[in-house]
Parts: structure tokens; C-alpha cells; sequence
């Protein structure tokens, strides 16, 4: 019971509050008697309890990732109940061909752009509202309100917002004097419309974790700074920044997993177009070849790769946390 | 298929730390150390903040307040001479909205009734039973939270739609219901509660479930309250599955619902449109204006202990 407990994701914050105390052998086997060996009723009861939501996750989730990478080796066409094996015909056809190319660079581009955008526009948020301003409760309230609201529905609402004739953005920009760029015809355009629409929608998320993260942070460093008298960039670079180090590794972890999943956003402003495949990103282009081109075949093909992608991308992160975070968090606390 | 929020896994931050906590120290002192100057840029910073966020959403309020001809206006009409509810009565009237509101009420209270159970008994079977494999089960449960939905939507259509579960609410339902988020969230607070209180329970003869509804729970209402906000939330905006499932009204939750709206109306008539995105906003916003601070605590609970 005890080493189990114990066993969990490493975490920095993980002081003696979260540590399981050592303690005599639990009550639980020594009410049934023998220590080490857990009760008949016991084990069964874990079974009834656990066995709805292990079904669920085996049947929906690891079905599935399996049985993905198995279609991923066929011709199937999603509607009939016959599908050849035909090898790696369909791995060969995605690496030659453009497309798909482009569509791992869109993917990379969006990723990117969203990733470091709401990052760096998160943080600066944060550090603006962690300072002694009337109503910034207020505010902090209206940054985090569009990250629970649908994806589609502001899909939708900004797909009118950035409108190049009727729209929000074409009256600000010709208000200064400047013409709007065609957000729906031109896909550079149409690809920054996206992710801008992203990162409105998903800044609180980050604004909130670094908050948090700014209001634990440790203010007698502030107060030796102030004596110092050290400058404000300095102050942030040299002691807000170093202490946000873990903050940052887990939301490049977690930011990027959901901004390279994004699918709503993409089918109600774009449908991945203009020209096609403007704004195709690997997700959209799996649906698409699925369900629109009806060669599920090929997307499981497309989807199998973006998992390994990620796979890989994630335990990099994982090992870079790991190799340059831990010693720096210790001493903390 | 598991919910899409995205998660602690790591935690990341300091201990203590969440939106709430006060940082009492720290304030007054710096009011007077940045000087006129700095208030001033710091006030300008957060009028821009606010800005930025607000001003689309009037624009997008005020359109779905428009006659027609006042939306299709160069330069924009921010406030035209007259307002109208007619945007509202025709998505009501004309486009089932009232049956996708239902029907994302439905799935949204079916799915985070399930959900929460579901979490909370394997969170417990996993903190308080003992039974062998018990590593490996919690590793099979989180481990989903490395599965992206996309990857598994393929096999799993083919799997509903085989079962004739496409358009019925069972569709959308029931692959989503497995809980690996939520699992570990409650998980880590279990394990966090004082062993004392419970092995004395557990010494005095105290059954499992008696345990969990007269002792856990009623200690864990914070982070039970955090978990079903952010589910309610995550099954309310749940898009792919039941745009997948659904393409008819009969069973469409309010997202998807909007998407068909939007295909009939299009760009050639905002009004509705923009009254259909205000109305699938707003019941999430009312949530959102009540327990935004339980919310919250939900997100960074992974790091702080809850």
C-alpha cells in the first residue's frame, strides 16, 4: 500500500504534506488478519469498483490506438466491412507525397506560433495582474473566461470578427488607415486568423498556471532584490524567470499536446482551406482522409504518425525537465 | 476516448500557491516602491488586457443585436440607431435550438454524473484497497492521458457506428465516459489525506463504503467540486465525437448544432448566427461567473495539493 502510494509522478511541490507517512501495516489487512495478503472480499470489491472505468478506458482508448496503427496497414474505406492488408503502401504514399509535407509544416507553424504566443502573452498577463492594481480580480476573471467557453462557438464568432469586409479587425485596421488582408482567400492570412483565434481562447489557461506559480514564488528573493536595488529586467530575468522554470516545462508539455489536437477551431473557420490546405494541420488532414475523402485507410496512416510525433516529442520534454529541472528545484522549500 | 482538459500531469507549481492565495506580503510594499510612473503603466497594461478580450466579445454581442442591413455596413456600426431580438427569435424559432440546448444539457449532465462516480470509486479502490496490481492498474488508467482523442476516433466510429450507435445519444456518451483525468486528480488527494483519521476509522471496524461516503468524501469536497466544474466544462464544449456522431438535430449538442446552423446560414447571414454563438456562451459563463474560483483550483490542482 505504502510504496504504491509513494509512486507517482515526480512532483516539485511534492513537499512532506504529500509524502504517505510511514506507519504501522495498514488496518485494512490487519483487520482481515493477514498482513501482505490481501482479503478475498477485498480484492473483489476493488474489482466491481474499478471495472467500469477499465472497460471503458481498454475498450475506447487502447482499443482503438491499436487498432488504429492495424488499419493504418490497409486500404479501408471507413463504410465497408472489407479491407485489405496492403503493407506499407500507405506509410511510402504519405512520404512521397507534397502534401504531406505541407501539412507537417502548417502542423509545426501553428504549434509553434500558439505554443510560444500564449506562453509569452500568458506571462506577460500574469506578471501585469500579479501587481497591486484595483480590480485586477476583475480582469483576471475576463482573461480566463474565453479558455471555458466552446471552441466552435468562438470559432464561428471570429470567423465574422476577422471578416475582411464587414468584420472587427478590417474596421480597426481601417480605422488606422490600413487595408485588411484577405483572412479568408489568402492561407497565410487564413493560418494566422486561426491562430490568433487560438490563442485568445487558450491564454487563460497559461495566465492562470503562471499566476499561481508567480503568487508561490519565493518573496524574500524580491526583498533581497529591492535592497540590492536590482533593476526590473534584471530582477525578472535573474530571480521571477529562474523560479518559473517548472511552470514553463509543464505548460510547453501541456500546451503543445492540446494546441497540436486542435480541431474545432480549424473546421468552423476554414475547413482547413483556402487553396485546400491553407490551414490543414495533421489532425484535420486525419479527419479529412477519414470521413470527407472516405480513406480511413490513409488516415489512420496520417494519425499513427502524428502519434508517434508526439510520442517522441513529449519524452524529449520529459527527459529535458528531468536533466535540467531537478537539481534547480530541490533546494526550494 | 478520454476528455481532452488539458493536465497537470507534472505538477509545476510551488506548493501553496493557486489564483486565490493571497500574496499580502508583497503588495502594499511594492505600491509605494513603483512610483507614479509605474501605476500608471501598470493600469494602462491591464485596460489593454481587458481590451483585448472584451472588445471582440461586444463586437460579437452587439452584431447578434443588428437588423441585417446594419451588420453589412462599411465602416462597422458599432451602435446602430435601433437594436433588435429578432436574431434571437429566429435561431429559437427557425433552427431546433432549444432541442441542442437540451441535448447538450443531457450529455453534459449524463457524462459528468458518470464521470464523477466513476473517478471517485477507482480513485478510491486505488488509494484504500488492497489488491494485487495495483501499480499497474493506476499506470493503465493515467497512461490514456497520453492518448490523443484523434488517434482513436477512427476505430471507435467504426465501433459505434457497427453498433448503431451513430445519432443516439449512447453514441456520444458512452466512449467518452471513462475517466483517466479525474482518476488521478482524486487519486493525489486521497493520498494526501491524514492516514491517522482513516486507519482509526478502519481499526474502530468502519466498512469501505462507509468509509468513503462518511469520512473521504466529506473531506474532499473542494477538489470533488473542481473535477465536476471542469468536467461539466470539457463535456459542454465537447466537439469531434459528437460532430462525428451526431449530424442530425435529434441528438447534436449545442456546438455541433451551431456548426449546422452556420452551414445554413453562413456568410450570408450573420444576425443568427452570432445570437447562436451568444447563446451556447452564455450557460457556460453563468458556471463560469459562480465557481470560477473552485474551477481554478481544479486546473492547479495537479500541482497543488488539494
Amino acid at each position: 500500500m505504502r510504496t504504491d502510494s509513494r509512486a507517482e509522478p515526480a512532483s516539485p511541490g511534492a513537499g512532506p504534506r504529500s509524502a504517505v507517512p510511514a506507519g504501522p501495516p495498514s488496518a485494512a489487512t490487519r483487520r482481515l488478519g493477514r498482513p501482505g495478503r490481501p482479503g478475498r472480499r477485498e480484492w473483489l470489491l476493488a474489482a466491481v469498483l474499478l471495472a467500469p472505468n477499465l472497460v471503458l478506458l481498454a475498450v475506447f482508448t487502447y482499443r482503438p490506438l491499436v487498432d488504429n496503427v492495424r488499419l493504418s496497414f490497409t486500404d479501408w474505406n471507413i463504410s465497408s466491412p472489407r479491407a485489405e492488408y496492403i503493407g506499407f503502401d500507405n506509410y511510402v504514399e504519405w512520404a512521397g507525397r507534397p502534401d504531406s509535407w505541407k501539412v507537417l509544416g502548417i502542423t509545426l507553424v501553428f504549434t509553434v506560433a500558439t505554443v510560444l504566443g500564449s506562453m509569452l502573452i500568458g506571462l506577460l498577463m500574469a506578471l501585469v495582474l500579479d501587481q497591486n492594481l484595483r480590480a485586477r480580480g476583475l480582469v483576471r476573471s475576463i482573461v480566463f473566461a474565453p479558455y471555458v467557453i466552446s471552441g466552435a462557438a468562438i470559432g464561428i464568432a471570429f470567423q465574422f470578427v476577422f471578416d475582411p469586409r464587414f468584420g472587427m479587425i478590417q474596421d480597426l485596421l481601417g480605422r488606422a488607415g490600413l487595408d485588411s488582408p484577405n483572412f479568408y482567400q489568402d492561407p497565410d492570412w487564413a493560418l494566422f486568423m486561426v491562430t490568433t483565434t487560438y490563442i485568445w481562447k487558450n491564454v487563460g489557461y497559461v495566465f492562470v498556471i503562471y499566476l499561481a506559480a508567480l503568487q508561490g514564488r519565493r518573496i524574500e528573493l524580491d526583498e533581497a532584490a529591492r535592497i540590492d536595488g536590482t533593476r526590473p529586467l534584471r530582477h525578472f530575468f535573474r530571480i521571477v524567470l529562474p523560479q518559473l522554470k517548472p511552470t514553463t516545462f509543464f505548460l510547453s508539455v501541456t500546451v503543445l499536446l492540446s494546441s497540436v489536437q486542435v480541431f474545432d477551431i480549424i473546421n468552423v473557420m476554414t475547413r482547413g482551406g483556402p487553396m485546400g490546405n491553407g490551414t490543414t494541420t495533421m489532425v484535420y488532414q486525419v479527419y479529412q482522409e477519414t470521413f470527407v475523402n472516405t480513406r480511413a485507410g490513409y488516415g489512420a496512416t496520417v494519425a499513427t504518425i502524428m502519434f508517434v510525433i508526439l510520442l517522441v516529442i513529449t519524452v524529449v520534454q520529459v527527459r529535458l525537465q528531468d536533466s535540467s529541472g531537478l537539481e534547480r528545484r530541490r533546494p526550494r522549500r | 476516448m478520454t476528455d481532452s482538459t488539458p493536465v497537470p500531469l507534472t505538477a509545476a507549481l510551488p506548493e501553496g500557491a493557486g489564483v486565490d492565495a493571497p500574496a499580502p506580503r508583497r503588495t502594499g510594499r511594492q505600491a509605494t516602491r513603483r512610483g507614479v510612473s509605474g501605476t500608471v503603466l501598470g493600469y494602462l497594461s491591464m485596460l489593454l488586457i481587458a481590451a483585448v478580450i472584451l472588445v471582440p466579445i461586444a463586437f460579437i454581442l452587439l452584431t447578434s443585436l443588428k437588423e441585417r442591413p446594419d451588420i453589412y455596413t462599411q465602416p462597422v456600426q458599432w451602435f446602430p440607431d435601433s437594436f433588435t431580438g429578432q436574431n434571437y427569435s429566429t435561431v429559437i424559432e427557425d433552427v431546433p435550438f432549444v432541442q441542442y440546448f437540451l441535448n447538450s444539457v443531457l450529455i453534459t449532465t449524463v457524462l459528468t454524473v458518470v464521470q464523477v462516480v466513476l473517478g471517485i470509486v477507482t480513485a478510491f479502490a486505488l488509494v484504500f484497497l488492497n489488491f494485487p496490481g495495483r501499480h499497474v492498474v493506476f499506470l493503465f488508467v493515467i497512461a490514456a492521458l497520453m492518448v490523443p482523442n484523434q488517434i482513436t476516433v477512427i476505430s471507435n466510429y467504426a465501433l459505434a457506428a457497427d453498433l448503431g450507435w451513430r445519432n443516439t445519444y449512447a453514441g456520444i456518451i458512452i466512449p467518452l465516459a471513462g475517466v483517466a483525468f479525474g482518476t488521478f486528480l482524486l487519486r493525489n488527494h486521497f493520498a494526501s489525506l491524514p492516514r491517522e483519521i482513516i486507519e482509526s476509522a478502519r481499526l474502530d471496524g468502519t466498512g469501505p463504503f462507509r468509509l468513503l461516503f462518511r469520512i473521504l468524501l466529506p473531506m474532499s469536497w473542494p477538489t470533488v467540486v473542481a473535477f465536476t466544474l471542469i468536467t461539466i466544462v470539457t463535456e459542454w464544449n465537447q466537439y469531434l465525437w459528437p460532430f462525428l456522431m451526431a449530424d442530425t438535430s435529434e441528438v447534436a449538442p449545442l456546438p455541433v448544432g451551431l456548426t449546422l446552423l452556420q452551414n445554413n446560414e453562413g456568410s450570408t447571414n450573420w444576425g443568427p448566427v452570432m445570437a447562436g454563438t451568444i447563446l451556447t456562451m452564455i450557460p457556460i459563463l453563468i458556471v463560469f461567473l459562480f465557481l470560477q474560483k473552485q474551477m481554478i483550483k481544479g486546473l492547479t490542482a495537479g500541482a497543488v495539493k488539494g
